[in-house]
């Protein structure tokens, strides 16, 4: 009698989820995508999510805000269907993950922002007075190269506090990348990368941090996120272009038409994008401290972990949607919308995304396989083997 | 008295239980064992490109090329904001306990006691955000600027630009933090003292402090280094607060030379950089090296407090342990 009971309860036990299994194969069609990175681009994302499930219910978003290095390394180790970077790929990075493509999927800009009492917002600098600054070069704002690019504004006879990011950031590579493009100097002194070896100032965490920094320091200078700037009301510097014929103030229209300039310049989404740099381009509108931040898939979708076909492609419309109606949600949040240039080389790039099949075997073999297990089992338990499940002390 | 009625034990679960047992025990060890071995091989690139400079170098570059790591100043920087810190937060934490246990009245010493050990579950961002939005200003306004203009540049300990973001408003932070730990403990220790010790000395017309020297502080000496070498382990490994008020200085600029300079400790340099430092390259290393320098560095402050403990014990029998 036992042995019955057993043997049933056995049953319960492996067919029930072997056909609850079997059931959901064949009639969900929900999916989850996932995804993770960039801290920058997080508040767009999110609202990607709620817009896009208002429209694609079966589709849910898991977006986690790691930062973009942990976000490429899931990608490396094919975690997620997509990592979201404010930095391109590293040459080294593209050896751990071959056959990456590289997405763009917003802007951003990087505003100099200052606390000088009694100076409002558009002190004007150019690249090179920037750098000396950050390098410790000028010290005090009366320094004639500040007072001879701002004739008429009185700058006191103060010293200059710095602020910088002191976490790994894709605003500090930006940030990095244009004072290397304007001075030679800052080049071969400092360099350019998510983290340098600053050679003064004060680092605060996140933009959070610098901006808590300059606010509440009276003569502190440090680079913050446009969309922060804007949010906390910060008084912020006008920027000399590349053409040097004018100072321009950051706004959303004069950092997308710095990224129109570049996008002549961008390689295909397969492409070598560790040089790519949108800083500092022509255009006597461009405000010349910007960044692109990307989307990064694989080519072959089938090589990320417990992805199927019928996924994939739900993973390739939702980017889809992101870089052309996704993008109106950009203004809104303080993102720069894409620019169609950009949008043509991201299309480009998604049609490239395949999944090449037979990775993920389906459901039915397995299915079978512990249908068959079960039966066995129950076989083996109700003839009178001698096999019992109470133990004898 | 009543008489306990015990089943017949069975020799299966006495050897479960022993087996749960020796198992549970040996997840200590296992879980140590690896953190060596997992630091030791994620950092071996960092020594075999720099060697013993590691330790004593202070360049701190990352940019691609041009890579070098030096953690000299990471380690004084560590050593010194916790030095600060414990000189601060001893004598205060010492002074509540003797309070609550000696001098407080009895309606007083629960409730205040139950105070002191919530302080101690604030969790560190707190403290941390607290002391960048709000108690950083008092610090520049009523202790920094002043003592910059009385002493200004020509002193060392005092040069910099006094705006609160620095060493000193780190350690006074990390002083406040870890005063309940260590009051806490220390309160317990000293009511732990016998009473027939503190009789004997009124006996002997004691006032109230020298019946804590002669009779309370031998009693409870090991106790209380017991207990502030925990307060010093937190002070070592204390991270986020940290990393939101020293400033973040890398390279050579973060030698804690000045009061009111930047400066970056072991923990906090890990946490700025270790997100976005790319996998399988020198940075990464490093920072997992950064890493084992602070696990060696807790271990040796974890085994002089056992010498201390020891050395102490020996010398007065019966003494209250922590």
């Amino acid at each position: 009698m036992t042995k019955i009971i057993l043997g049933l309860t056995l049953m319960l036990i492996l067919i029930v989820p072997a056909l609850s299994l079997h059931a959901s194969a064949q009639t969900s069609q929900s999916y989850t995508i996932t995804g993770a990175g960039s801290t920058f681009v997080f508040p767009l994302m999110d609202t990607w999510r709620v817009e896009y499930n208002k429209i694609h219910q079966n589709i849910q978003l898991n977006y986690q805000s790691i930062g973009s290095g942990a976000g490429i390394k899931l990608l490396e180790q094919k975690n997620v269907d997509f990592a979201a970077s404010d930095a391109p790929l590293s040459a080294s990075d593209m050896q751990q993950a071959p056959g990456v493509l590289t997405i763009p999927d917003s802007i951003g800009g990087i505003t100099i922002a200052y606390n000088i009492p009694g100076i409002d917002k558009g002190l004007k600098l150019t690249g090179p007075v920037i750098a000396q600054i950050f390098m410790g070069d000028i010290t005090s704002w009366n320094d004639p190269a500040i007072s001879n690019l701002n004739p008429g504004v009185n700058l006191p006879s103060q010293k200059i506090v710095v602020a910088h990011r002191s976490d790994g950031s894709g605003t500090t590579y930006a940030f990095t990348d244009y004072l290397s493009k304007v001075s030679p100097d800052w080049k071969t002194k400092v360099g350019q990368g998510k983290t340098v070896p600053w050679p003064i100032g004060t680092g605060g965490q996140g933009n959070a941090g610098v901006a808590s920094i300059v606010k509440s320091t009276q003569y502190a200078i440090g680079y913050i996120e446009l969309a922060y700037v804007f949010q906390n009301k910060m008084t912020y510097a006008f920027v000399q272009n590349a053409d040097g014929n004018s100072f321009v103030e950051p706004t959303l229209d004069t950092v997308a038409a710095d990224a129109a300039a570049a996008s002549t310049n961008l390689p295909a989404a397969d492409g070598d994008w560790s040089q790519v740099s949108i800083v500092n381009q022509p255009g006597s509108n461009s405000y010349p401290i910007s960044t692109l931040t990307y989307v990064m898939i694989y080519k072959d979708l089938s090589t990320v972990s417990g992805e199927t076909s019928d996924k994939s492609t739900e993973v390739i419309n939702f980017l889809h949607w992101i870089i052309n109606d996704g993008q109106q949600y950009s203004t809104g949040l303080l993102y720069v919308p894409l620019p169609d240039s950009i949008k043509k080389i991201d299309e480009a790039g998604l049609s490239q995304v395949a999944f090449s099949g037979g990775a993920v075997p389906e459901f039915g073999p397995i299915a079978a396989l512990v249908l068959a297990i079960a039966i066995a089992s129950i076989i083996a338990v109700s003839t009178k083997t001698r096999f019992g499940f109470n133990p004898k002390f | 008295m009543m008489a306990i009625k015990m089943k017949k034990g069975s020799p299966i679960t006495d050897k479960i239980f022993k087996y749960v047992a020796i198992g549970a025990a040996t997840y200590v060890l296992v879980i140590i064992i690896m953190i060596v071995v997992n630091l030791t091989t994620g950092s071996a690139q960092v020594w075999q490109q720099e060697g013993i400079s590691f330790l004593t170098g202070s360049d701190w570059n990352s940019v691609e090329g041009r890579e070098s790591y030096g953690a000299a100043p990471y380690i004084m920087g560590t050593l010194v904001n916790a030095g600060i810190a414990m000189a601060i937060s001893i004598p205060l934490s010492f002074g509540i306990a003797m309070f609550l246990s000696e001098l407080a009245p009895k309606l007083l010493r629960t409730p205040l006691a139950m105070v002191i050990e919530l302080l101690a579950a604030v969790p560190s961002v707190v403290y941390g955000l607290w002391g960048l939005l709000v108690f950083r200003t008092y610090i520049q306004n009523w202790i920094e600027v002043p003592l910059h203009n009385l002493f200004g540049d020509q002193s060392i300990i005092f040069a910099g630009t006094p705006f609160g973001l620095d060493i000193l408003t780190a350690s006074i932070i990390l002083a406040i933090m870890i005063v309940p730990t260590i009051a806490s403990i220390s309160k317990e220790i000293m009511l732990a003292v016998p009473n027939s010790q503190r009789e004997a000395a009124y006996m002997l017309g004691a006032t109230k402090w020298e019946v804590f020297r002669i009779a309370v502080l031998p009693y409870s000496k090991s106790g209380l280094i017991g207990a502030t070498i925990l307060g010093l382990g937190r002070a070592v490994g204390e991270t986020m607060a940290v990393t939101m008020l020293i400033g973040n200085a890398t390279g050579a600029a973060a030698f804690p030379s000045s009061l009111f300079g930047p400066g970056q400790t072991l923990a906090s340099i890990m946490a700025n950089e270790f997100a976005e430092a790319s996998q399988g390259g020198l940075h990464l290393a490093a920072l997992v090296g950064i890493g084992l320098i602070l696990f060696l560095m807790a271990f040796a402050i974890n085994v002089v407090a056992h010498l201390l403990v020891a050395k102490v014990v020996k010398s007065h029998e019966g003494a209250v342990l922590a």
